[in-house]
């Protein structure tokens, strides 16, 4: 019965693919403890693998700080500017980059300030933003905000713009003026490319928060929270307590994850007709 | 220059295949009649109505001469029947339960019954053509411009389609301006057939096809339709030599 022999087929293939995957996490995690442990196999002192520490110690650092409040609260801290940052990127990008698309003259005006303002890495600004804003946590947050902005501007004008000509032209005909032309053409075709640059904004955001949190440091009554994820792995590094970087990072790394899957799913959802390719 | 010296009148109701070869200036004419491209000289009207002139040399889009384009242009962000309803739905006169019925029943008529709901990436482009003649029909469009919409269809897909256009003109009577470089396709569906020259174009030839509506797919085996093949084969072939040899490219 072929049917039945193919859908055990496509199981199987889809158990071994698991495996694999499986496999290879695996074989990570015991060439990394082999590499940490050389100088016990070997015998031999001051191998410079063993200076970092073996994913067993990391693991059991991890499940310790599990139940620290400072740990938690670093993912708080991170998260939340991200949210934040990335919010107010979507909410101002969305709006400015449609405008720059419809209006010419508008373009005109702003697109050479921007285009100068573009290349100045996030965290270059991360000077100036402490000295402007009044609280670390607004200037930890302008820059992740930065960073996102004008991905999101960037793609919003390109997908704007590269709506076919014969839509355009199939709505005239039909008479569609410039505001029913704006509301059913330009919206609708350039969710996809509103979706691209809000998923790549929040790669770049979350990789401007840790280097922008490692930055600026701790923080002070005074000036704010400080803290994040990122200073978290600085401050271990610091401090001396190198299990910890490795936990940070792999935090870093889970919540960057989540966070981009979670805008990819948001991006599929609100493009139903791509999805039936 | 793409069209110079053209001259021609289309009555109401009829359809007018306008036959060329490729580059050769159909598209821009069209063009111009729908209100995408401005003339230099002379005039378009419609029922006495000046669309443009050497005064106004671009016309107005408008709902009255609808334009179905060669690759398609459904909205890909809308469902088929979201599509076929856009028209109406834009301009408000009629209900949203009125343009509802009118357009699930216009799809039905032309055999699109099943795909209401899908979007137009889903089903075939056979199918999306007939969708995309839906909706410009459900304006009540005086004049359905058509640039070769079959052209990107295989010949079987093709076959079918005209005997569905047929069909649908035989329910709503609007006026068909039709480019296609089929002559066969041409001869089939026309009233009127205009051969036109190749860069600047004009009509060469004007025929009326005298085989009577209705017809179907059994008038291409007709004596008639033979003999009117032969009479404009070679006309059409001359034109199609003359813009090979200009090394006309596709449009």
């Amino acid at each position: 019965m072929p049917a039945v022999a193919a859908s055990k087929g496509i199981s199987r293939l889809f158990n071994r693919k698991l495996y694999r995957g499986l496999a290879s996490v695996v074989l990570f995690f015991v060439l990394w403890q082999v590499l940490a442990s050389l100088d016990k196999l070997l015998g031999i002192d001051s191998l410079r693998s063993t200076v970092i520490p073996p994913p067993s110690v990391v693991f059991k650092t991890w499940w310790s700080l599990l139940l620290d409040p400072n740990y938690a609260k670093s993912w708080y801290l991170s998260v939340s500017r991200v949210l934040a940052g990335f919010l107010a990127a979507v909410l101002l990008g969305i709006p400015l980059g449609l405008l720059m698309a419809v209006s010419s003259k508008f373009y005109r005006t702003v697109f050479p300030t921007f285009e100068v303002l573009r290349p100045i890495p996030p965290l270059a600004w991360v000077p100036i933003s402490i000295i402007f804003w009044p609280t670390q946590e607004l200037s930890i947050t302008f820059v992740t905000f930065l960073g996102a902005f004008t991905t999101i501007v960037i793609n919003v004008i390109g997908g704007a713009k590269s709506i076919d000509m014969r839509y355009f032209q199939a709505a005239r005909s039909m008479g569609a003026s410039n505001w029913e032309i704006f509301r059913r053409l330009i919206l609708p075709g350039t969710i996809p490319s509103i979706a691209v640059g809000a998923e790549v904004g929040m790669g770049i955001t979350w990789a401007v928060v840790v280097a922008a949190e490692m930055i600026s440091g701790g923080g002070s009554s005074l000036s704010g929270a400080g803290g994040g994820l990122g200073y978290f792995v600085w401050n271990s590094y610091v401090g001396g307590v190198f299990p910890q970087i490795i936990v940070g990072m792999f935090s870093i790394g889970i919540a960057g994850y989540v966070a981009s899957s979670a805008i990819r799913k948001i991006g599929k959802l609100v493009t139903p007709w791509l999805q039936t390719r | 220059m793409a069209v110079d010296h053209c001259s021609l009148d289309i009555a109401a109701g009829e359809i007018c295949m306008i036959v060329g070869p490729s580059g050769c200036g159909k598209t821009t004419l069209l063009n111009a009649i729908a209100g995408f491209h401005e003339i230099t000289s002379g005039s378009i009207t419609l029922d006495g109505n000046v669309l443009c002139n050497a005064a106004k040399p671009k016309a107005d889009p408008g709902s009255d001469r609808i334009v179905v384009f060669q690759n398609g242009a459904l909205f890909p962000w809308k469902t088929n029947l979201e599509n076929v309803k856009f028209g109406p739905a834009m301009r408000g006169i009629m209900s949203k339960a009125e343009i509802t019925e009118k357009a699930l029943g216009m799809m039905a008529d032309a055999g699109l019954a099943g795909v209401e709901q899908n979007f137009p990436g889903e089903v075939s482009s056979g199918m999306r053509r007939r969708v995309e003649i839906v909706r410009a029909l459900m304006n009540d469009p005086k004049v359905l411009l058509l640039d070769e919409p079959y052209r990107a269809l295989d010949s079987l897909t093709k076959s079918v389609m005209h005997e569905a256009l047929l069909e649908i003109y035989y329910k709503n009577k609007v006026t068909i301006f039709f480019i296609t470089h089929d002559l066969e396709e041409a001869i089939f569906l026309g009233h009127k057939v205009a051969i036109m020259t190749t860069r600047p174009c004009k009509p060469k030839k004007v025929l009326t096809i005298d085989i009577p509506h209705p017809r179907d797919y059994g008038v291409l085996t007709s004596k008639r339709f033979r003999e009117l093949m032969e009479e404009t084969e070679e006309i059409v072939h001359e034109e199609a030599l003359k813009a090979f040899e200009a090394g006309e490219r596709e449009n």
